[in-house]
């Protein structure tokens, strides 16, 4: 019996730059983690109902807009309230170190700011996905 | 009864992702469920959609599943891409082209990693086309990975066959008549907004026609620009003469017989597989004699009878 680490990368927003999220996918691929990738402009909405029916573990955002604190809250509560608060939410981006913290308070688990390993990424997904 | 199964019966979201989930990791808390859900399978209509890389089979799903959406029907939608064979990982990209059916309850999508299966599907699709069948969809569509020639399992499943082409693969078309050329229902030359496509409707006609089956049914070739909209209509038509064809000619109940007989098969491999390499007994066993080979200590016929010896006795 094996069960794979299942994780959504999803862009919520209006930002058009999808390099990053989609360097992190491969890298996630290549851990041997399925990925599913939704592409650009996703709305909370869509990225929740995605996350039930893939039933994934992970939930990846990436933001370059600098509409973290409302997009990735808006994800966190959303899971919250259809009851996938198991599910283990991830965010990276253009993200200020003043607001790490107040993320990390909405659920959001682990920040990754440009410069960050994709092994770190790996490690800290394997390290926290909830089963 | 088992509450997942109940639930499931019922179209509940959570519930039917979560036993796609068991069954893709062949968890056996799935199998109660299924043998309660397998009486209520039966009713969808299974359309399976094949054919080569970038023909745009993603998109014309999506268009083709809006189309059923205003008929009112429940569609289920399984995407399946490769996994890796390297790392066992899988990137699952179908949705990027169908984002705007997230959020539509009457819609399940689900991406699959082919798990190391061949043939264009993945081990558990059998079983994911029975939980969305019980589940209450009318119509599912099986997306296959984007194939060569010769991954032609999908019409194992489907009750009909779309095989999706592009303008200008020109003479490649004949020299594909093996494989995936043999398979369709119905052809879509997709993207026909693109110069040529005159020329491949004409090589596919053409191809049909001096095809020797004696079949009282000429495969039909339709054109689409899935991107804008056109001739999804007309090919949601086509798939309902198809079906109507099925249960007229009584091949319906042929087709149908050939899915459980497929699944029937996988589902004893897969046993089989895992009780030979997974279970402690033969997994020492199984390590052993491949080192053996190695060393020309035994030859890989002596070797499989020593392993396929214990079972079939």
């Amino acid at each position: 019996m094996e069960r794979k680490i299942r994780v959504l990368v999803a862009k919520p927003g209006l930002d058009g730059h999808d390099r990053g999220a989609k360097i992190v996918a491969r890298a996630l691929r290549d851990a041997g983690m399925e990925v599913i990738y939704t592409g650009l402009h996703q709305t909370a909405e869509m990225i929740v109902e995605t996350a039930i029916q893939e039933d994934v573990d992970v939930v990846g955002l990436s933001l370059l807009s600098g509409a973290h604190m409302t997009l990735f809250v808006d994800v966190t509560k959303l899971l919250k309230e259809k009851g996938m608060e198991n599910v283990l939410v991830v965010g990276g981006g253009i993200i200020p170190e003043q607001d790490a913290p107040k993320l990390k308070k909405a659920g959001v688990a682990g920040i990754f700011a440009p410069g960050t390993h994709c092994d770190d990424i790996v490690d800290f997904i394997k390290k926290n996905v909830k089963r | 009864m088992n509450d997942i199964a109940s639930k499931v019966l019922k179209g509940d979201s959570r519930a039917i992702a979560r036993l796609i989930t068991l069954v893709e990791s062949n968890d056996p808390a799935a199998i109660d469920a299924m043998k309660t859900i397998h009486p209520h399978t039966g009713k969808a209509h299974v359309i399976g959609i094949t054919g080569v890389m970038g023909s745009g089979k993603s998109t014309l799903i999506y268009e083709l599943t809006r189309e059923y959406r205003k008929k009112g029907l429940k569609v289920g939608i399984i995407a399946i891409d490769p996994t890796s064979p390297f790392s066992g990982g899988a990137l699952l990209g179908d949705r990027i082209r169908m984002t705007e059916l997230a959020t539509d309850d009457g819609v399940f999508i689900r991406s699959m990693g082919t798990r190391g299966m061949l043939g264009g599907l993945a081990s558990a699709v059998y079983d994911v086309v029975e939980i969305l069948d019980a589940s209450g969809k009318d119509i599912i569509i099986v997306e296959t990975v984007g194939v060569g020639q010769a991954e032609v399992d999908v019409i194992k499943i489907a009750d009909t066959t779309l095989v999706v082409l592009v303008p200008g693969l020109g003479d490649a078309i004949q020299t594909i008549k093996a494989g995936i050329m043999e398979i369709a229902d119905i052809y879509v030359v997709n993207k026909a907004d693109r110069s040529g496509v005159e020329q491949t409707v004409a090589e596919l006609e053409s191809l049909i026609d001096i095809s020797c089956d004696e079949k009282d049914r000429k495969t039909p070739v339709l054109t689409a620009t899935a991107k804008e909209n056109k001739g999804t209509t007309e090919l949601a038509n086509e798939i309902e003469i198809h079906k109507k064809y099925l249960k007229k000619t009584k091949m319906f109940d042929v087709q149908r017989r050939k899915r459980y007989e497929a699944e029937l098969i996988e589902i004893i491999r897969k046993r089989l597989m895992n009780f030979i390499f997974d279970e402690s007994t033969f997994k020492g066993k199984v390590e052993t004699l491949i080192d053996q080979i190695g060393k020309k200590e035994v030859d890989p016929y002596t070797a499989a009878d020593q392993i396929l010896g214990k079972i079939l006795k």
